[in-house]
């Protein structure tokens, strides 16, 4: 047999120590020349400066709830340099509920949860049908129900007493959803082949995308009263969320066009040699696909009209921001400013968090087909 | 027919279809009939009208609608607080939103004539002043030129500010922000020499958001009247009066030594003044058109004026004011009630 010399590799070595693991990482990315190095340790510096007093500030000199059990815990805080979470124990009710009556602070906690697991089911394909329609014909009463009273037993609570987060989330759940409709109304309207019907939602979308939100507000809070009759009045809530619904129209309104004129015009000329009348061109062909393609500017539109309710604490309901700074201004707990505007930054961003990764998950949902 | 006076009829009449409707005896009768007094307080400020962490509210023009809804009602809770900012104030008065402001409200000419307003007695006599740190080494306000003062615009403080330095022939440099969060902030971290709002507001300031509360002193000066008080709106005298003597009653209770600790024991008082007060002996509350335990029932819910003013921005008190010239006329203070008789 003929010594076939069979080619024997000889063991892989690991690569260079300098390129990899850890420290091979660490030079290829952040020590790879000169100025990199210096430029890493410049943030690593810039980090331990920032980050370390910030820890310090949340939790190692933080004045914990254990304060409360004190005479004065405020004065306790005031020792301290750090954080003063003492100011949330004592105040988180009054800065989510506002002034509703303290017993009955159940009824708006119960509102808010309705309110939310209607959110929930609402972004579950399962419950795209009319069930989802019921389920808000009954939550919206229940939850007005809760708030007001006056029936079955709960005592009645002016919205004047309205306040904090049920503040927040009603006026934008009822704003953007009364809002969207009409805002895909204005959209079609500016549209439309006929000229009236265009020139009214130019106007109108022009019109209120002109003025400032705040204009609004205080337009619907100072202005209206002074036409009415002394002794007539209309609820400052009720003005204030007219104001919202209208002014969130118009927005909505140009980002549906936007979604609109993103549908190829072979489509409209598709259905319209089918014979299907304009409702049903729409309705069927045309809004399915432009709303599809508006999600992420819609939800950034919902996004932002969720912060923008706490616009109403200038004609002085009080939303979650708008609590927080009553707050503040008890003379005990005077200058607490950043533990509340932390506190509520947190819950704003949970909601508007959430909103975001839903919209990522719906658009990869509804778009399979068209992904790019 | 000149186009200027049709204009003018016609602006007339809009106004007087607003203005009409008010007839006499109307809140009183609205008040009456919804069993509780609608009353404008301020979004917040300390002392004066705050809430609990509860949700309630108090200070001290809260406890002066607690007062009235007593004197009225009976019932000191018989209250709808309707907060109010500065711009809504007036409207919400004049469109009958609210029965009465008590709301940190300084009483002017114009208010009380062009708004069509009518102002109780004044519950706090505030003004202007200036507060400096220590070791600035000054002890009056005609030192301060060449100075950097923090204020914060819109309201009259900037006003007032401008006026005593040019009448005074100094110099100044405005630094004017306006969240009264960051303006404290400013001071205390000595972007600015000087800091000016009203006196009560910057003793609450130093004794709760200075580091050190003793490095820090309150000129005497005070450059300005900021008199606050209960404001009605025209058109409804007898509801004025009710304001007007309810205040008074507060403030005459003090001068007479009634508190709501001893308010049942002073219903055996010999004192024709206390008797006629409490209703003893009869007259007072009839001719008020309320019950003649009016005084009774407004002192026993919050106290005489004394009592209010130390609970909620006295010594005592995160505010620390002392009484100065909110003390009654007998101690060298403006608190004088006229007489009830």
């Amino acid at each position: 047999m003929a010594n076939t010399d069979t080619f024997v590799p000889l063991p892989s070595r690991p690569p260079p120590r300098a390129t990899s693991g850890f420290l091979g990482w660490l030079r290829g990315n952040l020590f790879s020349t000169w100025y990199n190095a210096l430029i890493t340790l410049l943030l690593v510096w810039f980090l331990v400066e920032l980050i370390v007093p910030i820890v310090r500030w949340v939790v190692v000199d933080a004045t914990l709830f254990s304060a409360l059990g004190t005479d004065d815990p405020a004065a306790v805080c005031r020792q301290n340099d750090g954080a003063c979470w003492a100011f949330i124990a004592e105040w988180w009710r009054f800065i989510l509920f506002g002034r509703y009556p303290y017993v009955e602070q159940w009824r708006p906690a119960l509102a808010v949860a309705i309110t939310i697991g209607l959110w929930v089911i609402s972004c579950d394909r399962r419950f795209w049908n009319k069930r989802l329609m019921y389920f808000w014909l009954v939550g919206v009463p229940v939850v007005y129900i809760l708030m007001s009273g006056g029936i079955l037993g709960l005592t009645e609570v002016p919205t004047v007493n309205w306040g904090g987060l049920p503040l927040t989330i009603g006026l934008s759940t009822v704003g953007l959803t009364v809002a969207f409709p009409l805002g895909i109304f204005l959209a079609l309207g500016r549209r439309s082949k006929m000229p009236v019907i265009r020139i009214l939602s130019i106007a109108y979308i022009e019109l209120i995308r002109g003025v400032p939100l705040i204009t609004v507000l205080f337009m619907s809070s100072l202005m209206l009263p002074m036409f009415l009759p002394t002794g007539v009045t209309i609820d400052v809530l009720l003005r204030a969320q007219i104001g919202i619904i209208l002014f969130a129209a118009a927005y909505l309104a140009e980002v549906v066009r936007g979604g609109l004129q993103a549908v190829p015009r072979g489509q409209f000329e598709a259905a319209d040699s089918l014979g299907l009348t304009y409702w049903q061109k729409t309705g069927l062909i045309v809004l399915p696909q432009a709303l599809r393609i508006s999600i992420p500017p819609l939800v950034n539109t919902f996004i932002g009209f969720f912060k923008d309710t706490s616009l109403v604490s200038i004609i002085s309901l009080l939303d979650l921001v708008g609590a927080a700074k009553q707050a503040l201004t008890n003379p005990s707990w005077r200058g607490f400013y950043q533990e509340s505007y932390l506190f509520i930054a947190l819950i704003f961003f949970i909601f508007c968090f959430s909103m975001s990764k839903y919209s990522q998950w719906l658009e990869k949902h509804v778009n399979t087909g068209t992904r790019r | 027919m000149p186009m200027k006076s049709i204009l003018a009829a016609g602006a007339a009449v809009g106004v007087l279809s607003v203005v009409m409707p008010v007839q006499a005896q109307e809140t009183v009768n609205a008040v009456m009939e919804r069993g509780a007094l609608r009353c404008g307080v301020n979004t917040g400020l300390a002392g004066f009208s705050n809430p609990d962490s509860e949700g309630n509210w108090e200070g001290l023009d809260v406890d002066v609608c607690r007062a009235i809804a007593a004197a009225m009602l009976g019932d000191p809770d018989a209250v709808e607080f309707t907060p109010l900012t500065a711009q809504q104030r007036f409207t919400a008065l004049q469109s009958g939103e609210v029965d009465v402001l008590s709301r940190n409200t300084t009483w002017t000419l114009t208010r009380d004539t062009s708004l069509g307003l009518n102002f109780a007695p004044v519950t706090f006599y505030d003004g202007q002043g200036f507060m400096v740190p220590a070791d600035l080494g000054v002890t009056s306000a005609l030192e301060l030129s060449g100075a950097t003062v923090c204020v914060q615009p819109g309201t009259t403080t900037e006003l007032n500010l401008a006026d005593y330095f040019r009448a005074n022939e100094m110099e100044f440099e405005p630094v004017v922000i306006e969240q009264i969060d960051e303006v404290n902030a400013a001071f205390f971290a000595g972007r600015c020499d000087v800091y000016t709002t009203d006196a009560s507001g910057l003793a609450s300031i130093r004794a709760t958001v200075a580091p050190n509360p003793a490095d820090y002193i309150i000129l005497p000066e005070i450059i300005s009247k900021e008199p606050l008080g209960p404001v009605v709106r025209h058109g409804d005298d007898q509801f004025f009066d009710i304001v007007k003597w309810t205040v008074y009653a507060l403030i005459e209770a003090e001068e007479l030594g009634v508190t709501s600790e001893n308010l049942e024991e002073m219903m055996g008082s010999s004192n024709p003044s206390v008797q006629r007060l409490l209703g003893v002996t009869p007259g007072m509350g009839e001719a008020l058109g309320l019950s003649e335990s009016w005084a009774h029932d407004a002192i026993a819910a919050v106290g005489n004026y004394g009592e209010i003013f130390e609970r909620n921005v006295g010594v005592n008190t995160p505010l620390g004011l002392e009484r100065g010239i909110n003390d009654l006329w007998t101690r060298g203070g403006l608190m004088y009630a006229m007489p009830i008789r």
